[in-house]
């Protein structure tokens, strides 16, 4: 990401190249992409953001006019309460355990040698790249009335457990599709730390445990905020893994937007819903990069 | 450099399990010759595989999504490449704008992006038009293609264009002699990462397909909704099987560690 710094904007001297003569250049190779997004990012959002302000009439299904009531039910009624108190605790939930197992995993593969470090860093990370579907599909059969988890606590005598449809198997898909984003930043702030510090806390004396608290810990911090904004981020606009693994009953925001466009027709409250959610993505990503920036300030500082 | 103790071991094989048992058991059960969702322990069968091609949605969405990601990952690729020339080469009024603005739909949610397609085609009267899926999966796809391609821009020495410029080379041939054979691992390396990306994509498009446009993800999401039998587990197979082939190809012109990583 440091490649997009504006340090690395032309500094040499060759004003003579031909291509740096007009300044006008830049606009026109940008226009494309800069339409495109502006056609299919930008002005979207903006209807999107108008249509949450718009009356809903249940009997005609026609929108219009100017409300305030979708924010008011959001913020009211116990039903849209519950869901985003719901995702909250969920993604809170998936976010611990994910600092939980990825924070030692990662520090675990910084120690391997090659190639068994690239290796295991593929297995760890590439199944990020597998369909959230097949994933979530995988989970639904693992934990399945006849599948094998359930076949290891019928063998161990505990018997079988309902265990799709529940709480705790959303967070358990949630973790599976997760932990790379937590493995990701801990790794490389891991690999920017030098591991002579390490040896050094080892040889005046420092037991493992201290080092690992007192030198390893306070430099990958940084690493462990920013995975775990972005998994509670993803986590809380996540919509497969709900929408396969949490059945009928148990919604989150994102499978509550998909009812309210697809079978409520209700489009402004579902508009709405959405606003909310990425307002609410947009500040964890503003806090992150301030964070971050901050850290970095005062460590130069 | 020091090792891992045997606890730190136990724990590793623990998340490895973790992380591969989805995508093994889905491998596995595609093979069942059973009609329900089982492991394969009376031999293996191809029927569900069979079942796959010759079920007329699976298949018409495979082609789908396969289309749909070969031209959002190309036109991608077209606007992207000048567009991360134009801002790591100049400086000029609102470039960090357009960096943020291209990279932006990495942090907004795939659903509300989702939501708010759907309100932009009913309004323009695009509802499930092809051309318009193509155009919404360009900008999911982008921001990746972007991050590699002005990192292989940033990274390459300006020197070798000035001393073809200097030597009477006109701009266009050091573009394609010079410049473009330079950033082509970050071309090819982004080309693929959006083409998987495109592929997979569930969340966005279930906004905005129509019965005819319907992907792959999306048929098997609403699909899985309705009935699982082997027949799911096949078509998961199959595309474990497309994407490893992705993630091959990927590492061997660009290197995953460098994409899913960020070490440039």
């Amino acid at each position: 990401m440091s490649a997009s710094l504006p340090d690395t904007a032309p500094a040499s001297p060759g004003d003579e190249t031909p291509v740096r003569r007009f300044p006008i250049a830049p606009l026109f190779l940008s226009a494309p992409a800069v339409l495109l997004f502006a056609a299919l990012v930008l002005t979207p959002l903006f209807l999107t953001a108008l249509l949450s302000f718009n009356q809903f009439d249940y009997a005609t299904g026609r929108t219009g006019g100017f409300t305030l009531e979708h924010y008011l039910a959001v913020v009211t009624d116990e039903y849209y309460l519950e869901i985003f108190l719901r995702t909250f605790r969920i993604s809170a939930l998936a976010t611990a355990i994910c600092v939980v197992i990825g924070v030692p995993e990662a520090y675990i593969l910084s120690r391997m040698t090659n190639p068994w470090r690239s290796i295991f860093l593929l297995v760890i990370l590439a199944p990020l790249l597998v369909s959230v579907v097949v994933r979530a599909f995988g989970w639904s059969m693992l934990l399945g009335p006849e599948g094998p988890v359930n076949g290891a606590l019928i063998a161990l005598g505990i018997g079988r457990m309902k265990l799709l449809y529940s709480e705790g198997t959303v967070v358990v898909a949630l973790v599976h599709v997760m932990l790379p984003f937590m493995v990701i930043p801990v790794w490389t702030s891991l690999q920017k730390l030098d591991p002579a510090v390490e040896q050094a806390a080892l040889s005046f004396g420092a037991s493992r445990a201290t080092a690992i608290v007192r030198v390893v810990a306070p430099q990958i911090l940084p690493g462990i905020l920013s995975g775990s904004l972005i998994v509670f981020g993803l986590s809380a606009s996540a919509f497969a893994i709900p929408g396969l693994l949490g059945g009928r009953r148990l919604k989150m925001v994102a499978t509550v937007v998909y009812d309210q466009y697809l079978s409520d027709l209700n489009w402004p409250m579902g508009a709405a819903v959405a606003v909310i959610l990425l307002a609410a993505n947009l500040i964890i990503m503003l806090t992150y990069h301030r964070m971050v920036e901050g850290h970095y300030r005062r460590r130069l500082g | 450099m020091t090792r891992n103790g045997p606890a730190a071991l136990i724990f590793h094989t623990l998340v490895v399990i973790f992380m591969l048992a989805p995508l093994v058991i889905v491998c596995l059960v595609a093979f069942t010759p059973e009609n329900t969702l089982s492991l394969p322990t009376r031999g293996f069968s191809l029927r569900w595989f069979q079942a796959v091609f010759h079920h007329p949605d699976f298949v018409q969405s495979f082609w789908n999504s396969l289309w749909l990601a070969v031209l959002s990952a190309t036109l991608a690729v077209a606007l992207a490449v000048p567009a991360s020339l134009a801002i790591t080469r100049w400086e000029f009024p609102g470039r960090g704008f357009l960096n943020a603005l291209f990279l932006s739909p990495l942090i907004i949610p795939h659903l509300v992006l989702g939501v708010a397609m759907l309100r932009l085609f009913a309004v323009v009267g695009a509802a499930g038009s092809f051309g318009w899926l193509v155009a919404a999966h360009m900008v999911i796809v982008t921001p990746y293609v972007m991050r590699l391609l002005i990192a292989a821009i940033s990274g390459f020495d300006r020197s070798v264009e000035q001393a073809a410029f200097s030597l009477g080379a006109s701009e266009a041939t050091v573009f394609r002699r010079v410049t473009l054979p330079m950033i082509l691992p970050g071309v090819t390396g982004g080309w693929l990462i959006a083409f998987i990306n495109s592929f997979d994509e569930l969340t966005m498009s279930i906004f905005i397909t129509s019965p005819s446009t319907v992907t792959l993800p999306v048929r098997m999401y609403m699909y899985a909704t309705e009935s699982i039998d082997p027949m799911m587990a096949a078509v998961s197979a199959l595309i474990i099987g497309i994407t490893a082939v992705a993630v091959l190809l990927l590492d061997r012109v660009y290197g995953l560690d460098r994409i899913l990583v960020g070490q440039h």
